[in-house]
Order: structure tokens, then sequence, then C-alpha cells
């Protein structure tokens, strides 16, 4: 054995300690942050994290008390249906990208598309629908903060279907083409049905993603101080109430902030843990 | 070309598919030079030769499964019963409904055992509960794989073993009852004893359907076949009976090959 150790071989195994080290290092840094942030979230946040929290609305200012209710509610209805209209529409344009379009002018043109609105910081998207939604109806409302929502979600969706879509084997689709199945059945009876989990972890991490977005709510839900179920007026939320309360110089409010995004962060880490168990029951089969 | 590419009509023979003058083309390249041949009803008819000879591209013309693919195209003649598939009118969807194909992979759809074989078949017919029960347990005891499942029709068709798999596409395949069964190395992912059973099962299934194989398994071809095409560079080199192909090949080449001095 002895004869195999080479200088060439005592070099290779010290680039490898310094390589392994160095992203070892890498490694805990990032989990640091990550592990700072849940900290300071929870210390902060966990005594606002009470049954009032659920039962009470925002608080007036000066009086005491209140919780988050009608912020929930109302940051609930909006993602929710933004959610709606954005699953269908990403799912089949996805489809569209990789099944019929593929290499198309037209499909080319949607992904070049795609990846602007998905870079695009979403504070422009809010002011885009604060124009078209907003300042021609005349007053804010839970609608245009949905569209505003699905305007961020839906190109999410859309390209995680392509990317999941393109996993599925040629061969899966030539076998059903090979059985006289028109190209739509092929699309959503086999290929669609094979990415089912991958699509589903593309809608789950998109929810993710919008359910925290504040620049686009501020222009098109606002706020409301009230519990209101009505979408066409201005409506409640989360990351907007959070914004607010927590620059305010009231204490029970600033706690209501720590509260409602302790919230959320932890809504958010339940969307990406179902997001990888959907992943890995994929993976599985 | 080859004075002996016209075997099967020189015995009194039907003729399911007659290839003639194809040409095919991916892009600029030309992966089948002048191909003329018939394949003959209810025999089975292989294709070998080395890798990347045509012999696939050959068998992926023949239901225009090549038509997927914009860049590739295919020139000349092909008659399935009569009418020329190559046809730019020529519905594809039908057309893979009566000429089925199983290939290299098994590719069980994401879905039940049942639906696996239904799925095919909802596409042309129209079946109450009970004939599609009677269909699937027809086309999977053809396939040899009914009584392994018929307990677990339920579960989904990918928790089945390699072998299994294979013969439940086999089955989906003859579930739409086709008049012509294309294989492509149908038994290159199997073990021996899958193997066996798939050719067994090409032997049982000629009574009732053309079957065109490609295999890169000669003994393969020697087992199974009635006819066997040798292929080498898009062009057909020898086509005949396969005992002859085996035994007394004409071309140099073709004996060169079967006798593993080359390829």
């Amino acid at each position: 054995m002895t004869e195999n150790i080479t200088p060439l071989y005592i070099r290779r195994r010290r680039a490898n300690i310094i390589g392994t080290s160095m992203s070892m290092v890498a490694m805990v840094m990032g989990l640091f942050a990550l592990l700072w942030i849940l900290f300071v979230l929870l210390s902060n946040g966990i005594a606002a994290l009470d049954f009032n929290m659920f039962t009470k609305d925002t608080p007036a200012p000066g009086t005491e008390g209140g919780g988050l209710r009608n912020a929930i509610v109302g940051s609930l209805m909006i993602v929710g249906l933004s959610v709606l209209v954005s699953t269908p529409i990403g799912i089949l344009a996805g489809v569209y990208l990789t099944e019929f379009g593929d290499t198309s002018k037209t499909a080319e043109f949607t992904r070049f598309i795609t990846d602007i609105m998905l870079s695009a910081p979403s504070i422009v998207l809010g002011l885009f629908v604060y124009a078209i939604a907003v300042a021609t109806v005349g007053n804010f409302s839970g609608y245009a903060g949905s569209l505003a929502l699905s305007l961020i979600a839906i190109p999410v969706v859309m390209r995680t279907t392509e990317n999941m879509l393109r996993l599925v084997p040629g061969s899966l689709r030539e076998a059903a083409f090979a059985l006289g199945a028109p190209r739509w059945k092929v699309s959503t009876m086999v290929t669609l049905r094979a990415a089912k989990s991958g699509v589903i972890t593309g809608v789950l991490l998109a929810v993710a993603r919008i359910s925290g977005e504040t620049a686009p709510l501020l222009f098109t839900a606002l706020n409301n101080q009230f519990f209101s179920t009505d979408m066409e007026r201005p409506m409640a939320n989360l990351p907007v109430v959070i914004f607010q309360f927590a620059m305010s110089p009231y204490d029970n409010w600033i706690r209501l902030a720590w509260g409602g995004a302790l919230l959320i962060t932890l809504a958010v880490l339940l969307l990406n843990i179902l997001a990888r168990v959907f992943f890995r029951e994929k993976v599985g089969s | 070309m080859t004075d002996s590419s016209l075997a099967p009509a020189a015995v009194a023979q039907k003729n399911a598919i007659e290839v003639r003058n194809l040409n095919f083309f991916y892009g600029k390249f030309q992966g089948l030079r002048d191909v003329t041949m018939d394949i003959a009803e209810r025999k089975v008819t292989a294709f070998i030769g080395p890798s990347g000879c045509g012999k696939s591209t050959l068998l992926r013309t023949l239901n225009r499964m090549y038509s997927l693919y914009p860049g590739q195209r295919a020139e000349g003649e092909i008659n399935f019963y009569g009418q020329n598939i190559l046809d730019s009118k020529q519905d594809l969807n039908l057309l893979r409904a009566r000429i089925g194909m199983v290939f290299q992979k098994p590719t069980p759809f994401p879905m039940t055992i049942y639906d696996n074989i239904a799925f095919g078949v909802k596409l042309y017919e129209n079946l109450s509960k009970s004939d599609m029960d009677d269909r699937v347990e027809w086309a999977l005891s053809k396939a040899a794989l009914w009584n392994e499942v018929k307990d677990k029709l339920g579960q989904n068709g990918m928790s089945l073993s390699g072998g299994q798999q294979q013969r439940l596409c086999i089955a989906r395949s003859v579930a739409v009852k086709p008049s012509v069964l294309l294989l492509d190395e149908p038994t290159s992912a199997l073990d021996p004893i899958s193997t066996g059973k798939v050719e067994e099962l090409v032997h049982e299934l000629k009574q009732d359907y053309t079957i065109a194989i490609v295999t890169h398994n000669m003994q393969q071809a020697a087992r199974c076949s009635d006819f066997t095409a040798y292929m080498y560079l898009g062009e057909l080199i020898e086509f005949g009976e396969t005992e002859q192909i085996f035994f007394k090949p004409k071309r140099t080449e073709t004996e060169d090959y079967i006798t593993g001095r080359f390829g």
C-alpha cells in the first residue's frame, strides 16, 4: 500500500482537505444566517403568537391588545384567489411550451417574456396593476392585490411546469403516440400525469413566494383596519400590516408585526416542507 | 440494392407492408438509402445490423413515429395494405392505432395496470365496463401477464418488474387490436428469463399479427423470425428467409456480420 503514496497523491489529498473545509465554512455561514433569522423571529414573535392573534382584528392607534385576524383572512383570500388564477394559466402555458410550441417562434418569445417576468422587481408589477386596476377603478381592492400576485406566480408555475415536463422521458411520449393518441391526450393523460408531483411542487413554491410579497400589495390591496371579506374594497393582509406596524411607535403594533412575520415564515416553511414531501414521492415511485 | 431484397414475394405470401425505394433524412444526414422490402403478413421479420445501420430508423418510418420531430423526413413509398402511409394526408393517429409499437425500454404510463391497457382502447372504442374488463383480461393474457397481475390491476404500472413492464407494454399495444406490431429491441433491457418470455410471446402473437422486430441479438433473430433483413450504413444488404440468411448468406458482408468477424 505504502508505495502508492506518491507526492502527487499527497498533494491531491491536501487539496481535497482544503476544498472540503472551505465548503464546510461556507455551509456553516449560510446556516448561521438562517438560524439567526429564525432565532430573532422566534424570540420577538413568540410573545404575540397567542389566541388573540387569530380572533381579534388589528388595533386602532393608541388602543391596547388586538390581533391579526383581518390580515390573516385577507392574506388567505388574496393569495388563494391568486393561486386559483395562476395555477391553471401557468400549467397550461408550461404544457404549451413543452408539448406544443417547443421550438416555435411563439414559444421562444413566451420563454423570453417569462424570464423577464421572473426577474422583474415586484414593485414594478405592483405599480403596473395600480395603473390598470386601481387608478382606473378609483379604489384599492383585494382583487387588484390578487392580480398583482398572480403576475408574480404565473411565470414561476409556468417555468417549473415546463422544467418538470422536460424531465419526462421522450420514450413515454412516443409510447403514448404509438397507441394512436392525439397530442392533447398525450399531454394531459400521460406527460402531465408523470410530472404531477413536480408540478404541484412548483405551485407550492409559487404560493410560498407570493405569500410574503409586500410591494405589490402596497399599491393594490393596501390595508384595512377592519375585518372585511369584500374583495372589491381595500383589504388587510399580513405583509402590509407587518410593514406598517413594524415602523409604528406603538409597542403592541410592533409586537404584532413580529408575530405576523413569524406566522408567514412558519407558513412558508410548511409549504417548503410539503413541496419536498411531494417531490420525494415522485423520486420514490 | 440487391436482387434478393424482395424475398418474401418469391414465396406465395400476402404482404402487410411493402417498402419501395425508401430514403430517410435526419436533416441533411441520410439515414436510409433506397430501401425496398416486403413485410409478410402474420410472419416475423427481423432487422439486424450494427448500431447506427438504420434498422430502428426503418422501424420508425413504418408508423411514422419520425413525424413527431421536425427535420426528419422520408421519401419513397410505404404501402400498408395498398395505401401509401407516407402520403401527407395520412391520419397519423389512425395509422398508429393499426401499427402498434413497443420500445426498447419499458414505458408503463403513470397509472394503474388496468388503465395502462384501457388508455389506448378508450381512444377508439366506447366499451361498457364489463367489455373493457374482458378486453383488459384478453390483452394481458395475450401478453402472458394475466396470471401475474390479475389480483393487482389497481396497482401502478410502474410497480411491476422490468420484464413485467415490458409485457404490460406489449399487452397495451395488443389491446387496441392493431394488425402490425413493431418491436424495437424489446428485450435489450431485460434479463434472460424475461427475454425468453417475450420471445415465446412473439411466437404466439404471429398467429394473429404481423411482426417486425429490431434486435441486436442474432440468436434472437434466428430463434424467432421467419425473415431477416441485414442492414449496414442505411442500406439493406441482404433480405431473405431467416434460415437462408443464417445458413447460406449470399453476400459476404452478411456472412461476416453473422459469424462475428465484423460488427
